[in-house]
C-alpha cells in the first residue's frame, strides 16, 4: 500500500512540476537568449583564450595627457582610457611578450580637448606615429609583423582617419602606419574608407553609474511611442541644413513635428533617462558621424532603437544580431517613419523588448569600472580572441617591408 | 586712398553676398563649376567637392523639396569608399506632401502601446489581483454629474474587477441611476446603488457626519453579501491616479495612503496654497500643499500621521455647502484608508484580534475615520512609498445649495425663448469678444422683442418671469454660442 501511495505522490509532484513549467512559459518570458552570427558568444570568458602584452610607454602618451585634462574620463571617447586601465589588471595580460597573441599600445589620441570639451584630432596622427616609432625601435615585435598582431583603440568620430569632418576624413584615409593593425573603434559604416576590414566596432562610452542611478521600476507603463531629444539642424556649422546628418534629422523634424506619437524636441530635460524608460521606440539617427551614445542609452533603458543611418555597422556586429533587436530605417524612408513603425507586428515588438531585457545585452554595451563579466571590455577581448590564431602571412620574412613610413600628408611627419 | 580695383572688388563682393542671400545658397561655387567645367575634372580629383556642387544643383531650395523629386544624374559620384551607396555632401531634406498624422496609423500605434503595457503588467505588475470594492457616498446636486462621471471613468479604466457601491442620500433617484447606467455598456463595473433614507444637509459638518454613516451602511452591505476584495473609499469629487489602484493591491488588512489636500481659495488676493505652520517641525521638506497620511521611520515602519492642521484657516472656512470659502477636510479623511473586506465580515476566523467588529464600531460614537476599526493604530500598513507618493487628491467643489440645474443636464422640451444676459458674472471677457457678443445680444433682443410683443398679456408676464430665471442660468450658454457663431 505504501509503495502505491509513494508512486502516486511522485507522479503528482512530477505532474505539478510539468504544469508549473508550462505555466511559466505561458505567462510570458521576460528575456530571450541572444546569439549573433558568431554564435552565442556574449557570455564567453576571454580568460585563457588569448594573451595581451601592454607596452610601457612614457607617460607623455597617456598619464600626462590625462592629467592635463581630466574631462577625458567622462566624455564619450573615454573607452581608450578605461581599456588601458582594464588591461593593466586583467588576467589576460601577460608580462612576457614572447607568449603574447596581441600587443596593445596605450596612447590617448582623443584627449586634446577644446574648452567646450570636443576633441581636436589635429595632433593625433603625429602622436600615433611617434608612439609607433617608439615601439618599433624599442621592441622587435612591431617589425616582426609590421603591426598585424597589434591593436589600437581609436574611438574618435571617424576612427583612425583622425578628422571630425567626413570629407576631410575620407581624404586623409586611415593612417598608413595602421594599415595592418587591428583597430578598435566606434565608427562603423560599410564600404567606408575609415572602416578597415577586421576592425572591431565598439559602443561609445556612456557613464554606467549615472545611467543606473536613473532607473525606474519596470512596471511603469511605456506610454510614449517614439522619443528623441537632440539637434535637428546644426545651426552653427550647417545653417542651411542638408549637410548635418545628410538631412535625415531635419527630415524627421519637418515630417513629424506635429505628430502626437512623436515626442521629439531639442530640449535638454533632466528626466531624459526616465523618459527613455517610458518610451517604446527611441530614434538613433546619425549626426556628423553615424554612431551615437543614444544606442547605448536605448539598450540600457529597454527602448527599441530605431537606427537611421545608411550602411552603419553597429557595435559587436558579429556577437549581437542587431536586426532582431533594433529597427533599421533607410534615410530615404524617413518621411514614412510612422507607417514603418506602426506596421511592425506586435509579436515582433514584444520579442525585441525581450531581447533588450537580456542582462547580458545591457552589460555588453557598458564600460563599468571595475570591470564586470560580459561587459564591453570582455566583448572586445572576445572579438580579438575570435581572430586567433593569426594567419601565417602575418609574420613577415626577413627584410620584407610593407609599410611606407613616409606616406600621408607632410604635416603628419613632424615629430610629436 | 584705396585703389579703384579694391573698391570694385568690395562692391562685387557685396553684390555677390546679396545675391546669395536672395537665392539661399552660395552660388559662387556654382559659377566656378560652370566657368571651369572642363578643367574641373582635373582640379577636383579628390572626391568630395564635385558631389557638393552637383547636389546644390539638384536641391537648390532645401526645405520645400518635394519627396518625389528625382535626383538628376551626378557628374562625379562621390562615394565614401568603393562600392558605397552613401554619398557625402549636401543632401535634400525629404518632406512628404502631407506631413500630418494619419488617424489609422495613430490607432495602430495606440494598439501597440496597449499590447506593450499589458505585457508589462503581466511581467512586472501585480500577481493575483484582488477585486476592488469602491464605496462612494453621493447625493443629487448641481455638480454631481461632473464629479460622478469623472470617478466612473476612472473606475472603468481599471484592469481589475470592480464592485462599486454608490450610497445615495435621500434614497435612490432616477437621476443618479441614469448616470450610473452609462458605464454599463462600456465596462464590467458591477454597480450596487443603495439608498440612504436621510436627506443631505447643507452644513459641511453635517455632511461629513452623514457621509461617514453612509459609508458604514455600505460596509454593512459588504458584510451581508460577503463581498471579497479590497475596500476603498472613493469620494466622488476626489481625483484618483490609476497607480493608486495598483498600489492598494499590496494591502493585507488595513492600509493608509497619502492624500494630497487641494484647499483652494476663490478670492484672488489670497495665496493659492497656504502652508499650515503646524506641520511636523523636524520634517525638513515643506510640501507646497498639505498632505495627510502615514509617516515612517528609516526602517519603513509606521511612526505617526501627518494630519490636517486647521489652525490658520478658521476665519476662512466654509460652513454651508456652496459658500465661497475654503472647504476644510477632517483630520484624517476616509479616502486615505483601504481595508480588506474580510475585516467587516461576521465571524471571520482569520481576522486578527486587533480589529474591532463592525457592530461594535457602529454602535459607538461617530466614526471619523477607519482608524476606529483598529484597536492598535500601529498595525496600519503604510502604502504609497511610505507616505511619500501622493496618488490621491482630496478636493471639494460644490455649487450653491440652492442653485438650479436641469435634471440630467438636458432641457426637454426645448425652450421657446432664450434671451442673452446683458451682464454676466464673468467680468474678464476680452474686449473684442465683448463687442461681438454685443452684436449678437442686440440682434437677439430685437428678435425676441418682436416675439414678445406678438404674444398676449398673460403669457407675456409668464415669459418675463421665465426669462428672468433663464437669464441667470443660461447667460453663459448664450455667450458661448455667440462666440462660436462669430468664429
Amino acid at each position: 500500500m505504501s509503495d502505491l501511495s509513494k508512486t502516486l505522490i511522485l507522479l503528482l509532484l512530477f505532474a505539478l512540476l510539468l504544469d508549473l513549467d508550462a505555466f511559466e512559459l505561458r505567462k510570458g518570458q521576460k528575456t530571450e537568449r541572444i546569439s549573433g552570427s558568431a554564435g552565442d558568444v556574449l557570455e564567453d570568458d576571454p580568460v585563457g583564450r588569448l594573451k595581451v602584452f601592454v607596452y610601457e610607454l612614457p607617460s607623455k602618451y597617456n598619464k600626462k595627457i590625462l592629467q592635463k585634462d581630466p574631462r577625458c574620463l567622462n566624455h564619450m571617447f573615454a573607452a581608450e582610457i578605461y581599456m588601458h586601465r582594464f588591461l593593466l589588471s586583467s588576467p589576460v595580460r601577460t608580462l612576457n611578450p614572447e607568449e603574447a597573441d596581441w600587443f596593445y599600445t596605450p596612447v590617448y589620441t582623443t584627449c586634446d580637448l577644446t574648452p567646450n570639451g570636443l576633441p581636436l584630432p589635429f595632433k593625433s596622427p603625429r602622436m600615433m606615429r611617434s608612439a609607433i616609432q617608439l615601439i618599433s625601435s624599442n621592441w622587435p615585435y612591431w617589425n616582426r609583423t609590421e603591426g598585424a598582431d597589434h591593436f589600437f583603440i581609436v574611438p574618435h568620430d571617424f576612427g583612425a582617419c583622425f578628422h571630425y569632418q567626413e570629407e576631410k576624413a575620407i581624404e586623409r584615409g586611415i593612417l598608413p602606419l595602421l594599415q595592418r593593425a587591428t583597430l578598435v573603434q566606434t565608427f562603423g559604416q560599410k564600404n567606408h574608407v575609415c572602416l578597415k576590414e577586421g576592425s572591431i566596432t565598439v559602443p561609445p562610452y556612456a557613464p554606467p553609474q549615472k545611467m543606473q542611478s536613473h532607473l525606474i521600476p519596470p512596471s511603469v507603463p511605456r506610454s510614449i511611442f517614439v522619443y528623441f531629444r537632440g539637434l535637428f539642424y546644426d545651426v552653427g556649422n550647417d545653417p542651411e541644413g542638408g549637410y548635418y546628418a545628410r538631412g535625415a534629422r531635419a527630415a524627421v523634424w519637418e515630417n513629424f513635428k506635429d505628430n502626437p506619437l512623436f515626442d521629439i524636441s531639442t530640449e535638454h530635460p533632466t528626466t531624459y533617462y526616465e523618459d527613455m524608460q517610458r518610451a517604446v521606440f527611441c530614434l538613433c539617427p546619425l549626426g556628423w558621424a553615424p554612431w551615437s551614445p543614444r544606442l547605448v542609452e536605448a539598450v540600457i533603458f529597454g527602448c527599441i532603437p530605431v537606427i537611421i543611418a545608411d550602411d552603419i555597422v553597429l557595435p559587436f556586429a558579429d556577437a549581437i544580431p542587431w536586426e532582431d533587436i533594433g529597427v533599421y530605417v533607410d534615410e530615404k524612408d524617413v518621411p514614412n517613419l510612422d507607417t514603418i513603425l506602426t506596421s511592425i507586428p506586435t509579436e515582433v515588438i514584444l520579442r525585441k523588448q525581450r531581447l533588450l531585457a537580456n542582462p547580458s545585452m545591457k552589460q555588453a554595451m557598458l564600460f563599468p569600472h571595475p570591470a564586470q563579466p560580459g561587459d564591453a571590455f570582455h566583448q572586445i577581448l572576445n572579438g580579438l580572441a575570435r581572430k586567433l590564431p593569426h594567419d601565417k602571412s602575418v609574420y613577415l620574412r626577413k627584410g620584407e617591408k610593407v609599410l611606407n613610413w613616409t606616406a600621408g600628408p607632410l604635416a603628419d611627419l613632424k615629430p610629436w | 586712398m584705396k585703389s579703384p580695383v579694391a573698391i570694385f572688388w568690395a562692391i562685387f563682393h557685396c553684390l555677390c553676398c546679396l545675391i546669395s542671400l536672395v537665392l539661399g545658397f552660395r552660388f559662387s561655387r556654382l559659377i566656378f563649376f560652370l566657368l571651369f567645367s572642363n578643367s574641373s575634372i582635373n582640379i577636383y580629383t579628390t572626391q568630395f567637392a564635385a558631389s557638393d556642387i552637383s547636389r546644390t544643383l539638384a536641391f537648390t531650395t532645401s526645405i520645400t523639396t518635394s519627396f518625389r523629386t528625382n535626383s538628376p544624374p551626378l557628374l562625379n559620384k562621390t562615394d565614401a569608399g568603393k562600392g558605397s551607396r552613401v554619398v557625402v555632401g549636401r543632401h535634400g531634406i525629404r518632406i512628404r506632401p502631407w506631413p500630418h498624422p494619419d488617424p489609422v496609423e495613430v490607432m495602430k500605434a495606440h494598439r501597440i502601446i496597449e499590447t506593450v503595457q499589458s505585457e508589462q503588467r503581466v511581467q512586472y505588475g501585480v500577481k493575483n489581483a484582488r477585486a476592488l470594492i469602491v464605496v462612494t457616498p453621493t447625493y443629487v446636486r448641481t455638480f454631481q454629474a461632473l464629479h460622478l462621471t469623472g470617478l466612473m471613468h476612472t473606475l472603468m479604466n481599471l484592469p481589475y474587477e470592480v464592485v462599486w457601491i454608490v450610497v445615495e442620500a435621500g434614497g435612490v433617484t432616477n437621476e443618479t441611476a441614469v448616470l450610473l447606467e452609462r458605464s454599463r455598456e462600456k465596462s464590467k463595473v458591477r454597480i450596487k446603488h443603495i439608498g440612504f433614507e436621510k436627506n443631505m444637509s447643507i452644513l459641511w459638518s453635517d455632511r461629513h457626519k452623514m457621509e461617514a454613516e453612509m459609508r458604514l451602511q455600505a460596509l454593512r452591505v459588504v458584510r451581508d453579501e460577503k463581498l471579497d476584495g479590497i475596500v476603498m473609499f472613493a469620494d466622488d469629487s476626489n481625483l484618483h491616479s490609476l497607480e493608486l489602484f495598483d498600489e492598494v493591491q499590496n494591502v493585507d488588512w488595513i492600509g493608509a495612503v497619502p492624500v494630497g489636500i487641494l484647499v483652494h481659495s476663490t478670492r484672488s488676493d489670497d495665496d493659492a496654497f497656504e502652508v499650515p505652520k503646524g506641520l511636523d517641525a523636524t520634517d525638513g521638506t515643506k510640501s507646497p500643499f498639505p498632505v495627510q497620511g502615514p509617516v515612517c521611520n528609516l526602517s519603513d515602519e509606521l511612526t505617526g500621521w501627518h494630519t490636517f492642521n486647521s489652525i490658520g484657516y478658521e476665519q476662512k472656512s466654509a460652513n454651508y455647502i456652496g459658500d465661497m470659502a475654503i472647504v476644510l477636510p477632517r483630520k484624517l479623511e476616509w479616502c486615505g484608508f483601504v481595508m480588506n473586506s474580510r475585516l467587516v465580515w461576521e465571524e471571520s476566523e482569520f481576522r486578527p484580534e486587533w480589529i474591532k467588529d463592525l457592530d461594535m464600531v457602529v454602535g459607538g460614537d461617530e466614526v471619523e475615520n477607519p482608524l476606529s476599526f483598529v484597536e492598535d493604530g500601529s498595525m496600519v500598513e503604510p502604502l504609497g512609498g511610505c507616505g511619500k507618493k501622493v496618488m490621491l487628491w482630496w478636493h471639494r467643489a460644490e455649487a450653491r445649495a440652492d442653485s438650479k440645474f436641469p435634471s440630467g443636464w438636458v432641457v426637454d422640451p426645448q425652450l421657446e425663448v432664450t434671451v442673452a444676459a446683458k451682464r454676466t458674472p464673468w467680468s474678464d471677457v476680452p474686449s473684442e469678444l465683448e463687442s461681438n457678443t454685443e452684436k449678437v445680444i442686440t440682434s437677439m433682443i430685437q428678435e425676441t422683442g418682436r416675439k414678445t410683443r406678438a404674444k398676449s398679456r398673460t403669457s407675456r408676464s409668464r415669459l418675463d418671469e421665465r426669462t428672468h430665471d433663464l437669464r441667470n442660468t443660461y447667460a453663459s450658454v448664450m455667450l458661448g454660442s455667440g462666440e462660436t457663431t462669430m468664429n
